[in-house]
């Protein structure tokens, strides 16, 4: 029935191939940590923020300068605060396939070479690439104030904890992310890690609350990572407590994305 | 009316460049995909040879965006089965032989123009450089533009230059000039018709008339997940409505003129006689040698009149019974 002048030679489809890894590669990488830092909501939350709260709270020389284990409070709340700056961008990160479930890009995604497990890897490394910034400028801030003191080689050992304790929240940035399909997400999370931060004594140590919310406290997703993270400078060893805490809820979060992963690229 | 469902699967279309054997650029099998109690396709054979350029035309729900989601692997059909040159529609993606232009959306508003084409281009093993698929796709001026700034038109230029990036042998749009105005219509038009005198394959869904008629060489109709017509613009047009013959002629035996086969019915009105027809070639022919007839003109109803005639809910198809349609 169709009328076809010309004939057209069969593409030789043996020619064409398929990326490696999924298609991943570091161009994506590259735009895609551009894109995060050009988000003005991102950069103020994961870094300005915490940066602030820092100069507002670490700097007080009725307390700044007691003695916090191997280092004074300043650093300890230094360190406090950099774990809210890192968990604050690694969630942002992840919760980054909110936004682009939202915009159809992911669905866009599927008619290239992507594949699901490229697109999630990225979204990780990227949530990690902004959190590992936040620890950098939170630390470079408070060098700068000249007010924490500790041995020189637990700056380095405290920002490295902070920043890979932070994984844990690009996991949960990518639950949610795939749970709740708006472009707002951040405005919950930001609300959410708030109420993490006081559960886990980044804002307030734990001892002055009432005993009830103390023993509360103790299962919230940030009170293991905020101990452990403060382990190196308090230097009094670490309880298995926390471990299980930071790992039942690195469990949950992974499997949460996971979950909500495999629904998403099923329905798709 | 069901003399309409004229598809003929054994004429050999399809089967690529004739005889040696090469898949077509797409087949489907028997496709059927429910959604809940929803049948949007129910049972689709179809072919799609190498440089075709075909339109899916039909009405909302009709199941166009249904058939492609399944031709480009993004959701899997109930029942048949589907290839693209012979493989898997999610291993012809990886290989860059097919890409598409999706209706709205799947864009990032915080990435400029040249950004989101880079990216694309990325996963691509041998992409076709940025400048170039922009360039063709008349966006270069806006490379460095914001795509959360640039208007609906550029916007799906830029989808069409990020569908180039691959060079794919097969080009698929859905719906791509919903909500364009006529100009960034005509604009986005003559960038694919340009792209596909190079002998690339396309095919889009569409519910513009015009434009299946204007830029498909086949048109297949869809209605309630059934191909109901599939031919040239012409013969669809034919198909629903008959040609209509025109000729003058002096003293027309009214009579004779209706035992033509393939005649419906005879018109006259002074010296000018019209007679509908189902086969106009055979009613030309006796009136050119059979009687003194001149002037003649053959000339078919509008596609809109076709398509309506085949795709509205009055028309008597027997195995349209049962319920579940939107």
């Amino acid at each position: 029935m169709t009328t076809q002048s010309v004939p057209v030679p069969v593409p030789d489809v043996s020619t064409r191939t398929a990326p490696g890894m999924g298609g991943f590669n570091t161009t994506v990488l590259k735009l895609e940590i551009r894109r995060l830092l050009r988000n003005r909501r991102t950069v103020i939350f994961a870094m300005i923020i915490p940066a602030f709260l820092f100069l507002l709270f670490g700097l007080n020389s009725s307390y700044a300068n007691l003695r916090a284990g191997h280092g004074n409070v300043s650093a300890f709340i230094l360190v406090s605060m950099a774990l809210y700056g890192a968990v604050l961008a690694t969630t942002s990160g992840g919760a980054m396939v909110s936004i682009e479930r939202a915009a159809g890009w992911s669905r866009q995604l599927r008619v290239t070479p992507l594949s699901p497990t490229a697109y999630v890897v990225i979204k990780i490394l990227t949530a990690m690439v902004l959190g590992l910034a936040s620890v950098v400028v939170v630390f470079l801030v408070g060098m700068g104030t000249g007010k924490p003191t500790m041995p020189g080689y637990l700056w380095v050992v405290s920002a490295l904890c902070v920043w890979i304790g932070s994984l844990v929240f690009a996991a949960f940035g990518l639950f949610m992310g795939y749970l709740l399909p708006t472009e707002n997400v951040m405005q919950f999370l930001g609300f959410g890690l708030m109420l993490f931060a006081f559960g886990g004594g980044l804002f307030i140590p734990l001892s002055q609350y009432p005993h009830v919310l103390q023993t509360l406290a103790k299962f919230t997703p940030l009170y293991g990572l905020n101990q452990l993270v403060h382990a190196p400078l308090l230097g009094e060893g670490v309880q298995w407590t926390w471990v299980v805490n930071a790992i039942v809820w690195l469990a949950i979060f992974a499997a949460g994305a996971v979950w909500r992963f495999r629904k998403d690229t099923a329905r798709v | 009316m069901g003399r309409m469902t004229v598809i003929d699967m054994s004429d050999g279309r399809g089967q690529g460049t004739a005889g040696t054997g090469e898949p077509p650029a797409i087949a489907l099998r028997g496709v059927r995909k429910n959604f809940g109690a929803v049948q949007a396709v129910r049972g689709i054979d179809l072919d799609i040879a190498s440089g075709e350029i075909v339109a899916f035309l039909g009405p909302n729900g009709a199941g166009k965006t249904s058939t492609i989601d399944i031709i480009l692997g993004l959701s899997h059909a109930n029942a048949g089965s589907v290839a693209v040159y012979g493989i898997h529609p999610r291993q012809a993606i990886s290989r860059g032989l097919v890409s598409a232009v999706m209706q709205t959306g799947g864009l990032l508003k915080d990435l400029t123009v040249a950004e989101t084409a880079e990216y694309t281009a990325s996963l691509f093993t041998q992409p076709r450089p940025v400048a170039e698929v922009l360039q063709r796709a008349g966006i270069s001026s806006i490379a460095d533009r914001r795509v959360g700034k640039c208007s609906g038109g550029e916007q799906q230029r830029l989808r069409f230059a990020m569908a180039l990036l691959p060079d794919p042998e097969l080009l698929i749009l859905d719906e791509p000039t919903t909500g364009m105005d006529v100009e960034g219509r005509r604009g986005f038009w003559a960038a694919i018709r340009q792209d596909a005198a190079r002998g690339r394959t396309v095919l889009f869904a569409t519910h513009y008339l015009e434009e299946a008629d204007a830029y498909a060489d086949r048109i297949i109709l869809l209605r309630h997940g059934k191909v109901v017509a599939d031919g040239t613009s012409s013969e669809v047009k034919a198909m629903a409505a008959g040609r209509t013959v025109r000729v003058t002629l002096a003293n027309p035996d009214q009579a004779a003129l209706l035992a033509i086969p393939g005649a419906e019915s005879v018109e006259v009105r002074g010296e000018t006689v019209l007679v509908h027809a189902s086969d106009s070639d055979a009613v030309a022919r006796y009136l050119l040698t059979q009687t003194p007839a001149r002037d003649l003109e053959i000339t078919t109803r509008g596609l809109e009149d076709a398509f309506i005639a085949l795709t509205s809910d009055d028309t008597d198809e027997p195995s349209n019974t049962a319920g579940g349609r939107p």
